[in-house]
C-alpha cells in the first residue's frame, strides 16, 4: 500500500517549504530515520525524514518548488507497486489534507467558479462542463496576481468572457474607491517597466524577514532610548579573563551577559504584548542577530542569566557557525525573550533596531570609539560605546527603559558586579 | 541629405562600395546593357566597365554559382537577380553552398556576396512570380536577409551587406523602387543589420511590418489615429538576424501585437516573430497575437482574386481592433 509523504510543519511560522534536493532517488530503499530530502522552511535548511520503510516510487515535489504545507512530496510504497490512480487521485485534488491547511496565502488562479448554467457557448457549442477554467489574458492575470485581486472577483469582458487589462483596470479602481484616501493606496507594481529593475525572487528567510519586521515596525510604536557606556573597564575585564578562559570571550558576549542579569532584575523589559495582556516571561533567553548571507537570523542562548561568560562565548560562537551554514534547527530561534543586534564591527557608532517580535525591546550595539575624555580638570583617552535600545510602548514605558539601560551600563562598567 | 528613388538609393549604394573596394562588381541578367530590368543599375556600365558590370544568360543556378566561386577566392559580388522569384533555381547554390561553406570548410572560406533583386508579388504577375521568399531564405543557418522599407534604408542596409564577409541576402520591391525619400549623402552611411527601427511611436498597439508592408501598416495607423488610437510600428528591417529585442520591448509597452507579413502564413516571418514574443513577453500580452499575410494559396492571376490574396488594409485595420478588443 502506498505512502504518501506530504509537507511536514517543521516550525512554527512555516508555511511552505522549498524543497532543495532530493537524498534518495526513485527505485531506492528508504528506512524508517533515512533522510530523504533536504526542505529550505522560512527558518533553516532542515532534513526530512522517512517514517515508514518501503520503496521510494515517485518524487512527485521538484527540487526548488516550493510546497505548502501538506503538499505531496513523495509517495512510498512496494516495487513496481502501481500508483498511476493514485498519482491521478492527488493531481485532482491537489489540496493539502485538512489537518495541516493553512490559510492560502495567494489566491487560486485556476479555481472553479460558478458555470454560467446550461447556456450554448458563443460559438454554438453546448456547454460541456459544469465548472470551467476562467479565461484571462497573460497580462491581466498578472497584473491581478501582482496587484492580489482574484480572478474570480472581475468580471471578463473579452471574447468568451476573457478577463483583460480593462478589466482587472477597472477592478483596480474599485479596490481604490474602497480604500479610504487618508490610507497610504496600495503599490501596483503592474505599471513600472520592468527593463527598469532586476527581480530577485524571494527566499523563504527574506519573506520571514519582511513578514515578521513589518508587522513589528507597524503595530508597535517603537521608541528609542540611547546611552554612553564607559568601555574601558570592559576591555580591561575581558582582557584578564581571556587570558585565562579557553575560549575566547568577546565584548558582544559581555553584553549578552549583562543584559540578562539586566533583564533579573527589570522583569517588566523581558516581557511580550499579547494583545489582551502582558506576559512578563519567568525565563531569560537572549536572541543574538547574526547576518548571514541571504539575510539575518536570530538564534537564542537560552537562560543567559544562569550561565557564566565562557559558556555563553562558547554558545554564541557555535551558533553563528551553523547560522552561517543554515543549519540551526527551528527550536534553536524561537522563544526569545530580548534580542541584541551589533553592528559595531562594521564602524556603526549607534543605530535603531526593530524589535523583533515577541519581545518587548531590543538593543542596538555600537562600536567601541577612542574618544577624548574631560576628567576633574585633565583629558585623557577613553573608551566609550553607544548602546541604543527599541521599546515597544505598549509594554515599556520610556522610565522603565531607562532604569533598564542604566543597570545595564552599571554593570558594563564595572563587569566585577556581574559576579554577584 | 538628397531626396531619390529607392532605385537610386540601391544603384547609389552599389556605386558608392565599388569606388571604395575594386573587389566588388555587380553581376546579373541584364544588369550592364539594359541599365537592368528596374534601371537600377544604370549607368553603372559605362562607369564601371564590363569587367565588373557583367551581363549573364539566363542561369541563375549558374552565375549564383560563379559569384560563390568568385567570392571564395577574394572577390566580393553583388549578384542580382531580376527578382528572387527567379532565385528558386539557384536555391541549391545560396543554401547548400553560400550558407554553408564557411560550416562545411571548417572556417576556412567566407563567403563575402551579396544576393539582391526584388521581392514578393507587384501586381498581377500570376502563381510563379509573386513569391516572398524572406522567411524561404531565412530559415537557414549561414545566410542574413535585409528587407529595407524605405530609400534610405535601402542605401544604409546595402552598404552593411556589400561590406559584410558573409552571404547577405538583399530583398527589394518593384513597387518601392519609384518611391521617394531623403537619403543621406555621406558614403559611411551605414545601418548595421540586426538593428530594427521604431518607424511609429504609439502607445495603444504594436505593429510589425517589413519592406511593403510597412507601408501599409502607416496607411492603417494614419487612419487609426483618427480614432485616437496610437499605432507603434516597428520595422525590424533585418529578417535575420532579426531585432526581436526591440519588438518585445514595444510589445511589453503597448501589450499587443499585429504582424504584417507578404509571406504565405504557413511558417512565415510572422510566425517567427510570434514564437519569440509569446516566449518573452507571455506576461504582457493582452490579447492574442494576430497576424496578417498573404492568403494560403498560390497567387490568383485575377485582379479581384489578387487583391483580396494579398494582406489588405481593412484587414489590418480589422486586425489591430481585434487585438485591441474594439
Amino acid at each position: 500500500m502506498a505512502i504518501v509523504i506530504r509537507m511536514p510543519k517543521m516550525s512554527d511560522t512555516m508555511e511552505e517549504g522549498v524543497l532543495v534536493s532530493w537524498l534518495k532517488q526513485e527505485g531506492e530503499r528508504v528506512e524508517p530515520g533515512d533522510v530523504i530530502a533536504e526542505v529550505e522552511t522560512d527558518k533553516a535548511t532542515m532534513e526530512l525524514e522517512a517514517y515508514d520503510s518501503g520503496v521510494l516510487l515517485k518524487q512527485v515535489a521538484k527540487p526548488g518548488q516550493a510546497i505548502p504545507l501538506g503538499g505531496v512530496i513523495a509517495i512510498l510504497g512496494e516495487p513496481g507497486e502501481d500508483i498511476s490512480s493514485l498519482l491521478a487521485e492527488l493531481e485532482g485534488a491537489s489540496e493539502p489534507t485538512p489537518a495541516a491547511t493553512p490559510a492560502p496565502t495567494s489566491p487560486p488562479e485556476s479555481a472553479p467558479h460558478p458555470a454560467p448554467g446550461p447556456v450554448a457557448e458563443p460559438d454554438g457549442r453546448p456547454s460541456t462542463s459544469q465548472t470551467e477554467r476562467i479565461k484571462a489574458s497573460p497580462l491581466a492575470r498578472r497584473m491581478a496576481r501582482e496587484a492580489g485581486i482574484p480572478l474570480e472577483a472581475i468580471v471578463g469582458t473579452g471574447p468568451e468572457g476573457r478577463i483583460i487589462k480593462r478589466d482587472v483596470e477597472a477592478a483596480l479602481a474599485r479596490v481604490r474607491e474602497l480604500v479610504p484616501p487618508q490610507l497610504p493606496r496600495p503599490e501596483t507594481p503592474v505599471l513600472l517597466e520592468e527593463e527598469a529593475y532586476e527581480a530577485i525572487p524571494l527566499t523563504p528567510m527574506r519573506k520571514t524577514i519582511a513578514r515578521r519586521l513589518s508587522q513589528s515596525m507597524f503595530s508597535a510604536p517603537h521608541f528609542y532610548l540611547s546611552i554612553e557606556v564607559d568601555a574601558h573597564p570592559l576591555l580591561e575585564a575581558r582582557q584578564r579573563l581571556n587570558a585565562l578562559s579557553e575560549v575566547r570571550i568577546s565584548v558582544n558576549d559581555f553584553i549578552t551577559k549583562a543584559c540578562a542579569l539586566a533583564l533579573r532584575r527589570h522583569p517588566e523589559i523581558n516581557a511580550s504584548w499579547a494583545e489582551t495582556e502582558i506576559r512578563r516571561h519567568r525565563e531569560v533567553h537572549i536572541a543574538i542577530a547574526v547576518a548571514v548571507e541571504e539575510g539575518l537570523v536570530t538564534p537564542v542562548i537560552r537562560h543567559a542569566d544562569r550561565k557564566g561568560l565562557a559558556q555563553i562565548a562558547r554558545e554564541a560562537q557555535e551558533l553563528a557557525e551553523r547560522a552561517r551554514n543554515r543549519k540551526l534547527s527551528p527550536e534553536e530561534l524561537e522563544g526569545s525573550t530580548f534580542t541584541t543586534s551589533n553592528l559595531g564591527m562594521f564602524g556603526i557608532d549607534s543605530f535603531t533596531a526593530i524589535i523583533n517580535p515577541p519581545n518587548a525591546c531590543i538593543l542596538a550595539i555600537g562600536a567601541i570609539r577612542d574618544v577624548p575624555v574631560v576628567e576633574g580638570d585633565q583629558i585623557r583617552p577613553g573608551k566609550r560605546m553607544r548602546l541604543t535600545l527599541s521599546c515597544d510602548h505598549r509594554v515599556v514605558d520610556g522610565a522603565m527603559g531607562a532604569r533598564f539601560l542604566a543597570t545595564l551600563k552599571g554593570l558594563l562598567e564595572n563587569p566585577l558586579a556581574m559576579l554577584l | 541629405m538628397a531626396v531619390m528613388e529607392f532605385r537610386e538609393a540601391v544603384r547609389l549604394a552599389m556605386i558608392e562600395e565599388m569606388e571604395r573596394d575594386e573587389r566588388v562588381f555587380l553581376m546579373g541578367e541584364e544588369v550592364g546593357l539594359y541599365d537592368g530590368a528596374y534601371k537600377v543599375s544604370k549607368g553603372m556600365l559605362e562607369r564601371f566597365g564590363p569587367m565588373r558590370v557583367v551581363d549573364t544568360p539566363i542561369s541563375e543556378a549558374g552565375f549564383a554559382g560563379i559569384g560563390i566561386g568568385a567570392a571564395m577566392v577574394g572577390l566580393r559580388p553583388i549578384i542580382e537577380f531580376m527578382t528572387w522569384n527567379f532565385s528558386i533555381v539557384a536555391m541549391d547554390q545560396i543554401v547548400n553552398h553560400a550558407a554553408s561553406i564557411l560550416y562545411m570548410s571548417g572556417g576556412q572560406f567566407n563567403i563575402p556576396i551579396v544576393f539582391r533583386g526584388p521581392n514578393g508579388a507587384a501586381g498581377q504577375l500570376g502563381a510563379t512570380h509573386s513569391r516572398s521568399l524572406e522567411a524561404t531564405y531565412a530559415h537557414w543557418p549561414g545566410l542574413k536577409v535585409v528587407t529595407p522599407a524605405t530609400p534610405a534604408d535601402a542605401k544604409g542596409l546595402l552598404k552593411s551587406a556589400i561590406r559584410d564577409d558573409n552571404p547577405v541576402l538583399v530583398m527589394e520591391s518593384e513597387l518601392m523602387y519609384g518611391m521617394k525619400g531623403e537619403v543621406p549623402e555621406d558614403p559611411e552611411f551605414l545601418i548595421p543589420l540586426g538593428v530594427g527601427e521604431i518607424k511609429r511611436p504609439g502607445k495603444d498597439v504594436t505593429v510589425v511590418a517589413h519592406s511593403k508592408s510597412y507601408h501599409l501598416a502607416e496607411m492603417a495607423a494614419q487612419e487609426l489615429e483618427k480614432d485616437g488610437i496610437e499605432v507603434e510600428i516597428i520595422d525590424p528591417r533585418t529578417i535575420r538576424p532579426l531585432d526581436i529585442e526591440l519588438i518585445v520591448s514595444s510589445v511589453k509597452k503597448t501589450n499587443r501585437l499585429v504582424i504584417v507579413d507578404e509571406c504565405a502564413p504557413f511558417g512565415g516571418v510572422a510566425s517567427e516573430i510570434t514564437y519569440h514574443v509569446q516566449l518573452r513577453a507571455f506576461d504582457y500580452l493582452d490579447a492574442p497575437i494576430v497576424r496578417v499575410t498573404t492568403k494560403d494559396t498560390p497567387a490568383p492571376y485575377a485582379k479581384n482574386l489578387y487583391e483580396y490574396w494579398m494582406p489588405r488594409l481593412d484587414e489590418v485595420i480589422e486586425a489591430i481592433k481585434k487585438v485591441l478588443y474594439r
